[in-house]
């Protein structure tokens, strides 16, 4: 059929940012993550995303400070490849290529050029078994250098990254597995081991979580299943170690930390609390509690005044030396599982769905950020684990955007079910929105499936139950409540058979309300609530039901159990055509006819996007991923793509999102997109370093303009001399100086540069003179400075002045008195600008 | 492996006393033990740590500390009084005064030539010990408080003292003090509340540490003056410390009931850098601990709930075995029951009276391991109060239950019990020979005709019994060997042997007919907690601390071949690791080759005539019997029946009608009788 290659899926915003531990700058002005396949740069004061760190072709899974420059970041991939970056400027340094995929990445100031990494072992057998090497880096100026020089140091690694670390000035390294926590000095080449019973008489958890060493002393800290925290000391006895035991967290301890400074251990847990140990003042503690999700990791500025922690909910937190938190860098949060659907907020084009428990949240997917959570439940969460609490299972806009229907319940079973319908009203003025209507018993069983009607005039909620009723909510229909406010009351019950309904729809115009009970589909008008007809098509019950839109809205669509897609005609009430196919969603595009089925058949899923009223698929994508979909949402784009490719014509304006199971949101791209992409971020590499605030892009106009009027105003002619200079001082002087060369190296190169080429173009004889004499000029300015400079550092100067001399031995320097250097030093303080005018004026 | 009609005796509410102060003596390898109703226990530590020696108490006497000066046991207490105590015949030897009011503590330097003591009035008191008394040698400058707590410096030249609110370096020599260490009082409430140091100690480097009511384990400089570093360790009181030999670790016992380590570790490895950090706990009590003591391989604490736990640790031992196990101490290691197996009665002694109690009846027969119904209740025949301040030390009654006699560190007690149906009636023996002044043990022959009493010097007395009251028979010493207390007497069926052990693990076998020592048991390394002499073979059942068993044939003057198998062959890995002593051997007329043996947790039944099990076979093996059919039971059984329906067993006797009567103690209702202790915020309560 049509060929794929230029449609492609993609990862798209809202990747973890919690997988592994966040590092914070040397300087505490950014904060590094790694991201999916990116490292992101974010900055600690404004909680705003700066650039990312792209060239990993697959999960990003350890980043570390270079322990020699503090400008640098290593960072290890699944790919099997060590980055170097410059996280600053967000170009890449240098590739090792290792060749096994990676899980974490550990460096020491001590071991320089030595990069400790986890790889897994026996690759293909499914038991887990890790292994920690040691490789030396090659030192090669390439930029992709293969890492040949490795060493095992261990194979009795654990999975958990955070079960390794290195201890005082990188002596040891301290790695726990299971029950066992093992020290292997560099040194002696030496581990000791010690483990642990995995259980007393009290119902002691001893399996190891984390480890942290002490920064100063020969501690290890180490955390435990059940909330313990044991101090390990005289670890190089095999009898006589000795350790104490702290115990504040009733749950695993996800994270240990030590300050930089060694004064205070970190820790936190599932409790979402955030506990800081004075070391070695035994249970002295802070707390710094309601955090959000649960603590997964913690990181310690090298200063010791920035803690970071990473949450379960997606979640950066920036908090002070002082416990007091001064930032929230919040991904898209991703619980367990989404319940409601994928939405779009009509108002703000963002996507919402369950963010934080008992929350609905908004992401913008435009600037890939977490814009709000709306607090749905307002109780007070509990982080327990096994505890029943209020969930948001189904949420539904409607065209709008003016109203919000929510459903929150609590109970598996249905013996001790608790449910509410809750309605909210976008307000105006303080942009959000506010609860109008509980609902408390809107039926008696679990609601199913709930949608608004999608006419503009009035606004009309159905809800289907499993109590086999159906009922529809309109807003204000109470006459005796005679107030300022509408309520929603319930204005129609309705149902087929006794049977249980199962999904509901409106059609485009809302003229027509479909509820599906069972095997049937029944066609409703909303107006006068008259049954109009019913639709069946056994067997199988209807799984998903939708009507088509704008050309295609006399079609009604609805997916079976048994693998059938079937397509009615509204007017003539017979089935127009039916295809055997497993559709797992169905997604009806808003702004097209087009509608997307994914069809989940033998372990993975693929994507038919069709228009109902032709027969012909207009895409397929085979293998979209390998996991079952069930949230998928067209998104409108802020302004259409203009694809004349059949193929990729569908994404033109709207984009199609889906969630799979492992909660990775998924998106298609097009070439043309993908272009547009690159060329952009490719500009933002070589513009400059400077953060983009909005005084820059005022800056830059201007400086556009500026540039705009010179190149009207001066001959082309002369242009292509003055970028070549300008060209390698702009490199020079934007390159960041931790980079360069030495300046030796470069004096030469910058000499050459400015000098004229003898196969240069043919010009001007009186410009060339003047040229001569104005680079002349030049590099006597440069001596004088340096001669008033370093006037005792002869040497230094002589043997760049020798170099100088060598670099341009072609050019005839004149031999100049002091005097002559004075009288020149004078006319070079005259003002020549004057003359620029005239030669440029006179061609 | 027989059948027992058992009377289990709950009535007897002994409630062991709480433990105030340890001492332990590391040449001898001893630990001494004061309670608080006075009496002072020495456990051999290394012999797990069986009661070798009790000394009785008095009333009011108000132990506050022990401390050994080589081989000699001192205490001190509120009664103002100096203590020392003869150990060789387990009594007190003498008491001198302080004149200084109460002692709150008492401690004896590392030279062996001083102790300290501390007193109401603020005055530290220093005695020198000279060969058989202690001399007071001077006072030291006076304090305005009470002297809690003390400490000498290991080489003698300075003491350290815990005061109220503070602590005092005095210097020996001058008796000047040369530095106050005012310790802080507790924030908030407490502020008003004065702070006590509990307890000092003062290593050999200068440093001085201090447990006090607010919580806080102090460490201070004693060239200066100042705090070093402080912990704390407990929102209530840290009443103890110790510290180890080499000064690498210490302990702090709390009122929590907690016990608290610290260890001088390098904070840098292999350096010599080297701080006090906290590291374990150990929560083995349930109220407060007023005494700790780090041994060289655990630490001993014992408090208000009476149970001297022993703790080991595990750093130290090089081999683990049942030796080095955890060890809770509830119960002595002597019999405090004793049963006239004829008559069906039973004496408990309790420290300061005697309780008689006729065991009740029971209807018929009843199905293995169900409960018959009472027909008559036990019933409290008698309760004998002590005259006099003394505690009772042994007490005995006799086999037909017609004597009565106890004997005090003062006085021994004979009484004849008059019995007619109901009308009880008791009358004292007035004219007793000389040598029953006092009695280590007690006891009578089984045809109660003879009350053998042991006394000083191990030598033994043997009275006659009769209506007409007693006559002094003679006088039974043994041949040679030292002459440490006895403490366990046992006479033969038929009346003609007399087996005696003393506490430094000598077995002597009398002929009462011709008054002779008939010969000594081969000496075993282990101390006798139980012996009985085979009513038909006249052979020797000993039981060891250690859990080993020996038979020792009385008339060939030889271990048995039984016996000689047992050694031989090794005795089961389960049963040497049992950590309480077996404190009866009984056995069982109807069948000879049966032994009876108790602890505190079992029952056991040794049939010497089947095989004996090895380490290999299931040592627990009744229930696989049970399942297993008739004829492959014989292969599968082995010699030790154990029965663990009981538990807290203070005493089991067989009596004449083949009964057994069980006295269990539980400890559940020891606990009941105990003070609340400190109420604790648990987590999820």
């Amino acid at each position: 059929m049509v060929e794929k290659s230029d449609i492609r899926v993609v990862r798209c915003g809202g990747s973890k940012v919690n997988f592994r531990p966040p590092i914070i700058s040397t300087d505490s002005r950014f904060v590094l993550c790694a991201s999916g396949d990116l490292v992101k740069v974010y900055s600690t004061r404004t909680e705003e995303w700066l650039h990312s760190l792209q060239g990993h072709t697959n999960q990003v899974t350890g980043i570390t400070l270079n322990p020699s420059n503090h400008l640098q970041v290593y960072s290890c991939s699944a790919d099997g490849t060590v980055k170097l970056w410059d996280f600053i400027d967000g170009i890449l340094i240098k590739t090792f290529i290792i060749g096994y995929p990676l899980f974490a990445i550990y460096v020491s100031e001590k071991h320089e050029g030595i990069l400790f990494l986890h790889v897994s072992m026996a690759a293909g057998s499914k038991n887990e078994c890790f292994q920690l090497i040691a490789v030396h880096l090659p030192k090669s100026a390439e930029q992709e250098v293969e890492a040949k020089e490795m060493s095992a140091v261990s194979n009795h690694i654990s999975s958990n990254p955070s079960c390794t670390a290195f201890g005082r000035e990188g002596e040891y390294i301290a790695f726990a597995r299971h029950l066992q926590l093992n020290v292997y000095f560099f040194k002696k080449q030496k581990t000791y081991s010690f483990s642990l019973k995995a259980t007393d008489k009290k119902g002691a958890k001893n399996a190891f979580t984390c480890i942290a060493c002490h920064p100063t002393d020969d501690c290890i800290a180490t955390g435990h299943e059940d909330g313990k925290i044991r101090l390990w000391r005289n670890f190089i006895h095999k009898k006589e170690y000795t350790y104490s035991t702290q115990h504040w967290h009733h749950n695993a301890v996800n994270t240990l930390c030590f300050t930089p400074e060694g004064t205070h251990l970190l820790s936190g847990g599932i409790e979402s609390v955030l506990v800081q140990w004075q070391y070695g003042a035994g249970n002295r503690k802070e707390f710094l509690p309601r955090l959000g999700g649960s603590i997964l990791h913690v990181s310690v500025s090298s200063d010791g005044q920035l803690f970071c922690t990473s949450h379960s909910d997606n979640k950066i937190t920036v908090i002070e030396s002082s416990f007091k938190v001064c930032g929230v860098i919040q991904g898209l949060v991703k619980g367990d599982s989404v319940l409601t659907d994928l939405m779009i907020d009509p108002r703000s084009k963002a996507l919402v769905l369950n963010g934080k428990p008992g929350h609905l949240q908004f992401y913008s997917l435009l600037r890939d950020k977490h814009l709000y959570n709306l607090d749905i439940v307002q109780q007070e969460y509990i982080y327990e684990a096994g505890l029943d609490q209020f969930e948001v299972v189904k949420a539904a806009f409607d065209v709008k955007g003016s109203w919000l229907a929510t459903v929150e319940e609590r109970g598996q079973k249905s013996s001790d079910l608790e449910f509410f319908l809750k309605l909210w009203a976008f307000d105006e003025r303080t942009q959000s929105f506010v609860l109008n209507t509980t609902i408390t018993a809107a039926h008696t069983d679990r609601i199913i499936s709930m949608c608004f009607s999608s006419s503009e005039e009035t606004t009309m909620l159905v809800t289907t139950a499993e109590d086999s009723q159906f009922k529809a909510w309109c807003q204000g229909a109470d006459a005796d409540t005679q107030q300022d406010q509408n309520f929603w009351s319930c204005d129609f019950v309705g149902s087929y058979h006794n049977l249980k309904p199962t999904n509901c729809s409106f059609s485009a115009d809302s003229s027509l309300l479909a509820v599906s009970f069972q095997e049937v589909i029944t066609i409703w008008s909303p107006d006068t609530w008259e049954m109009l007809t019913t639709l069946c098509q056994p067997p199988g019950v209807i799984r998903d039901l939708c009507f088509g839109r704008l050309s295609c809205s006399k079609y009604l669509l609805g997916a079976t159990t048994s693998n059938l897609l079937c397509c009615w005609n509204l007017l003539t009430c017979a089935l127009e055509w039916s295809t055997s196919v497993e559709v797992s969603k169905l997604q009806p595009d808003p702004l097209s006819e087009n509608v997307a089925a994914f069809s989940y058949q033998s372990k993975h899923t693929d994507l038919f996007v069709f228009k109902p009223s032709e027969p012909r698929p207009l895409f397929t994508n085979k293998n979209v991923c390998s996991e079952k979909v069930h949230r998928a949402v067209f998104v409108p784009r802020e302004e259409p793509l203009n694809n004349c490719d059949e193929s990729s014509q569908w994404l033109n304006r709207s984009q199609l999102y889906f969630l799979t199971k492992s909660m990775d949101l998924l998106t298609f791209s097009t070439a043309t997109e993908e272009d547009r992409m690159l060329s952009s971020s490719k500009r933002l590499v070589i513009d400059d370093s400077v953060a983009v605030t909005p005084f820059y892009l005022l800056l830059g106009k201007h400086r556009q303009q500026q540039q705009k009027l010179s190149t009207q105003s001066y001959p082309a002619a002369d242009k292509p001399q003055q970028s070549q200079g300008s060209v390698s001082i702009k490199e020079l002087l934007h390159t960041p100086a931790h980079v360069l060369p030495a300046a030796s190296v470069l004096c030469s190169m910058f000499v050459n540069s400015l000098l004229i080429s003898n196969t240069g173009v043919q010009q001007d004889p009186l410009r060339h003179a003047f040229r001569e004499e104005m680079e002349s000029s030049e590099q006597e300015m440069d001596s004088e400075k340096e001669e008033e400079e370093s006037e005792e550092e002869m040497e230094a100067c002589d043997s760049q002045q020798e170099l100088r001399v060598q670099g341009s031995v072609d050019e005839v320097t004149p031999k100049l008195s002091k005097a002559q250097e004075r009288e020149l030093k004078r006319v070079r303080k005259t003002d020549f600008s004057w003359m620029a005018g005239l030669f440029d004026s006179k061609p | 492996m027989g059948e027992f009609k058992v009377h289990r005796v709950r009535f007897f509410d002994y409630i062991p006393s709480g433990i105030r102060a340890l001492a332990f003596n590391r040449d001898t390898e001893r630990m001494a033990v004061a309670r608080i109703d006075g009496s002072v226990e020495v456990f051999h530590c290394s012999d797990r740590f069986f009661q070798e020696k009790i000394i009785p108490g008095r009333e009011q006497c108000g132990t506050e500390g022990l401390s050994w000066v080589g081989e000699r046991l001192f205490s001190a207490g509120l009664n103002g009084g100096i203590t020392e105590y003869d150990l060789t015949n387990q009594k007190v030897k003498y008491t001198i005064d302080a004149y200084g009011g109460p002692i709150w503590t008492i401690t004896g330097n590392q030279q062996g030539t001083h102790l300290a003591v501390g007193c109401e009035d603020g005055t530290v008191k220093l005695f020198e010990v000279n060969e058989d008394k202690i001399q007071f040698e001077r006072n030291l400058d006076r304090q305005k408080s009470r002297i809690i707590s003390l400490s000498w410096h290991p080489s003698g030249s300075k003491i350290a003292a815990g005061m109220i609110d503070m602590i005092q370096i005095f210097n020996v020599e001058t008796g000047h003090s040369i530095h106050r260490m005012l310790a802080d009082r507790g924030v908030g409430t407490s502020q008003s509340k004065e702070c006590v140091v509990w307890g000092v100690v003062y290593l050999s480097d200068g440093t001085i540490i201090s447990g006090d009511s607010v919580g806080m384990v102090k460490l201070w400089d004693d060239q200066t003056g100042t705090l070093i570093k402080s912990h704390n360790v407990t929102k209530c009181d840290v009443l103890a410390l110790s510290v180890s030999q080499n000064e690498d670790s210490l302990v702090a016992g709390t009122s929590e009931g907690t016990v608290v380590q610290f260890q001088f570790v390098s904070v840098v490895l292999g350096k010599d850098d080297k701080e006090w950090v906290r590291t374990r706990t150990f929560k083995n009590h349930t109220h407060d601990i007023r005494a700790v003591e780090e041994i060289t391989t655990a630490v001993v604490s014992g408090g208000m709930d009476a149970q001297l736990v022993v703790r080991p640790l595990l750093d130290k031992i090089e081999v683990r075995s049942a030796a080095s196990a955890l060890r809770k101490i509830h119960f002595p290691h002597r019999r405090l029951v004793s049963c006239a197996r004829k008559s069906g009665l039973m004496l408990f002694q309790y420290p300061g009276h005697l309780e008689l109690w006729r065991l009740g009846e029971s209807e018929g027969k009843g199905l293995p391991g169900s409960s018959l119904f009472v027909k008559r209740n036990p019933e409290k025949l008698l309760h004998l109060k002590v005259k006099g301040e003394d505690h009772i030390h042994c007490s005995a009654v006799s086999p037909c239950g017609e004597w009565i006699v106890y004997s005090t560190a003062s006085s021994l007690r004979l009484y004849r019990l008059h019995c007619d149906n109901n009308n009880i009636s008791i009358t004292k023996i007035s004219k007793l020979p000389k040598v029953l002044s006092s009695a280590n043990q007690l006891c009578f022959s089984s045809d109660s005709s003879h009350l053998i009493s042991a006394s000083t010097q191990s030598s033994v007395h043997l009275v006659s019994l009769s209506q007409a009251g007693c006559k002094f028979v003679g006088t039974l010493k043994p041949k040679s060997g030292s002459h440490q207390a006895i403490h366990l007497l046992a006479t033969s069926e038929d009346g003609k042997w007399l087996a005696s052990a003393s506490s430094d693990h000598d077995v002597h076998i009398y002929n009462l007919q011709t008054r002779k020592a008939h010969c000594t048991v081969p000496v075993y390394s282990s101390a006798v907690t139980a012996m009985g002499i085979h009513p038909t073979t006249n052979c020797l059942f000993m039981m060891y601390a250690d859990q080993q068993m020996c038979e020792y044939s009385i008339e060939q003057k030889q271990y048995t071949d039984w016996s000689r198998t047992v050694q031989r062959k090794g005795l089961h890995r389960l049963w040497l690791e049992r950590d309480t002593p077996c404190l009866n051997v009984m056995f069982n007329p109807q069948n000879p080759s049966h032994v009876i043996l108790h602890d505190t947790y079992m029952i056991c039944i040794i049939d010497q005539s089947l095989p004996l099990p090895d380490d290999k076979t299931q040592f627990y093996n009744q229930l696989t019997l049970k399942s297993l059919p008739e004829e492959q039971r014989k292969s599968h059984s082995h010699a030790f029946k154990l029965c663990k329906n009981f538990k807290d067993i203070l005493c089991v006797e067989l009596m004449s009608d083949q009964s057994l009567v069980v006295v269990e103690r539980p400890l559940e209702d020891v606990a009941a009788q105990l003070p609340a202790p400190i109420k604790q915020k648990k987590f999820a309560t």
